[in-house]
């Protein structure tokens, strides 16, 4: 016990900054991810084959391969391409910090946006219909009616997703980024206490991992309020 | 391009011993996760309580940090009790940290599928004399793969993915030996996406082979 709170008061900084860095990965590539899930998700269910095939293929190679593939494809492999050297982005793309939020984006996109499909299927037929039939455009219909529908009806199963890019986040050391995991490394190594040193970082990614939970259990009961009315 | 035929056999080696560690992680996390189902199922809480303690926190926290524990936490502890300094070997480390995760959501897919199977089959059995052991084998198990088999395919899925994390510690795996090509030839994007296609290869090869699998666990459903 004692040990752990000398490596608690030796390193609670250092954890603090780390959760810190972890929340914010969370944080940017969940919003970039769903941003991105969203055009995933219609162009999965477009008629148009050469949409619908580049997004299948998108989808399928980010869920297929490891993420650790995908980072160090990105911040180690980018760099082989001189036209990536030469290019004005190189500065940003150089930075591990960069590198992770894109692939952390890019792979939290593709979970996203079959979950999202799956919510966009799921919504009423009839819903759409009376939609279209007050006189809603395509456009309109999907801003007003379907896209919201869907969200809420993948609320639970995107709160799963979200906890999955949470853990992801903690390969974003092995590029050199002090995370939470990074910075428990260093801890680790400092001390000579790996199993104090992991505990404390495992119990605070599992707090997170009850946050998350909580969160979206708030969040449901908020937006999903008509469903326990119907109920 | 030579360089990748150069590294071909190298890159297959690596394979080798990720299809290796996938394999015996699968058998025994699957053994894992039966022994953690029955323990959440049974009515003594002693049993139970730890089980779903242990579980949910091994779900709520990266595999990475999992693997890390085991590892060095694994090196540390047999210092301080053999007193000799010894490692674990990378393979054994991933094995153990690999199929506890895998265990862990294997006992709630077990534990779903128990409870899928109607309760009064096992009730009849025991009226015909079966023990529990028996009714456990020959009713319960045979039912539980149909109900099991398509989350028991995305954990392989995962597993195989998750592999690539034991190269972090040295584990001369697919994921590894791509790095050292990487590195030595200045080709990373090449290998780490020749690496990427080989575990997308197998991705598609095991949906197949599990749609098949799904098929045959489920032969004795009629379908509508």
């Amino acid at each position: 016990m004692q040990a752990a709170l000398d490596i608690i008061n030796a390193y609670g900084w250092d954890f603090l900054t780390g959760t810190w860095l972890t929340i914010q990965l969370v944080v940017i590539s969940g919003i970039l991810g769903l941003v991105i899930a969203v055009p995933v998700a219609l162009a999965r269910l477009s008629e148009n084959r050469l949409v619908h095939g580049i997004a299948t293929a998108y989808s399928l190679f980010f869920r297929g391969t490891p993420l650790l593939v995908q980072i160090f494809l990105i911040y180690f492999g980018l760099g082989q391409f001189d036209f990536v050297r030469d290019s004005v982005l190189w500065p940003f793309l150089r930075e591990a910090y960069v590198c992770a939020l894109i692939t952390f984006s890019l792979n939290t996109a593709a979970y996203s946006g079959e979950i999202l499909r799956g919510g966009i299927l799921a919504v009423p037929r009839g819903e759409v219909e009376a939609a279209r039939a007050s006189g809603m455009s395509t456009f309109t219909t999907y801003r007003l009616v379907i896209l919201p529908r869907a969200f809420s009806i993948v609320l639970p199963a995107y709160s799963n997703e979200v906890i999955i890019l949470m853990k992801g986040t903690a390969l974003a050391s092995t590029i050199t980024l002090l995370e939470l995991m990074g910075m428990s490394q260093l801890a680790a190594s400092a001390t000579y206490q790996p199993i104090l040193v992991f505990g404390i970082a495992g119990v605070i990614y599992y707090l997170l991992t009850l946050a998350i939970s909580w969160l979206f259990r708030t969040l449901e009961r908020r937006y999903n309020r008509y469903l326990a009315v119907a109920r | 391009m030579q360089n990748l035929i150069d590294y071909f056999p190298l890159l297959m080696q690596g394979l080798k011993i990720t299809l290796l560690l996938a394999v015996s992680t699968v058998a025994v996390g699957l053994v894992l996760g039966l022994a953690l189902a029955m323990a959440k199922m049974s009515r003594h809480g002693w049993l139970s309580r730890p089980a779903f303690a242990v579980t949910n926190f091994l779900r709520g926290i990266p595999e990475f940090l999992v693997l890390l524990v085991i590892y060095y936490g694994g090196s540390q502890v047999l210092n301080d009790v053999l007193g000799i300094s010894v490692d674990v070997s990378p393979f054994l480390a991933g094995l153990v940290a690999l199929s506890l995760v895998f265990g862990s959501y294997a006992s709630e897919t077990f534990r779903g599928a128990f409870q899928s199977v109607p309760k009064g089959q096992v009730e009849a059995g025991r009226a015909y004399g079966f023990t529990a052991w028996q009714c456990f084998r020959l009713i319960q198990l045979p039912q539980i793969w149909k109900v099991a088999i398509p989350g028991l395919g995305n954990l392989w899925q995962g597993t195989v993915k998750d592999t690539a994390l034991v190269s972090v510690i040295g584990l001369d795996d697919l994921m590894r030996k791509s790095n050292q090509a990487a590195q030595s030839t200045r080709e990373p994007f090449n290998f780490y996406l020749f690496a990427a296609l080989i575990f997308l290869a197998i991705t598609l090869v095991s949906m197949v082979i599990l749609a098949r699998l799904e098929k045959r666990a489920s032969r004795g459903v009629r379908r509508s």
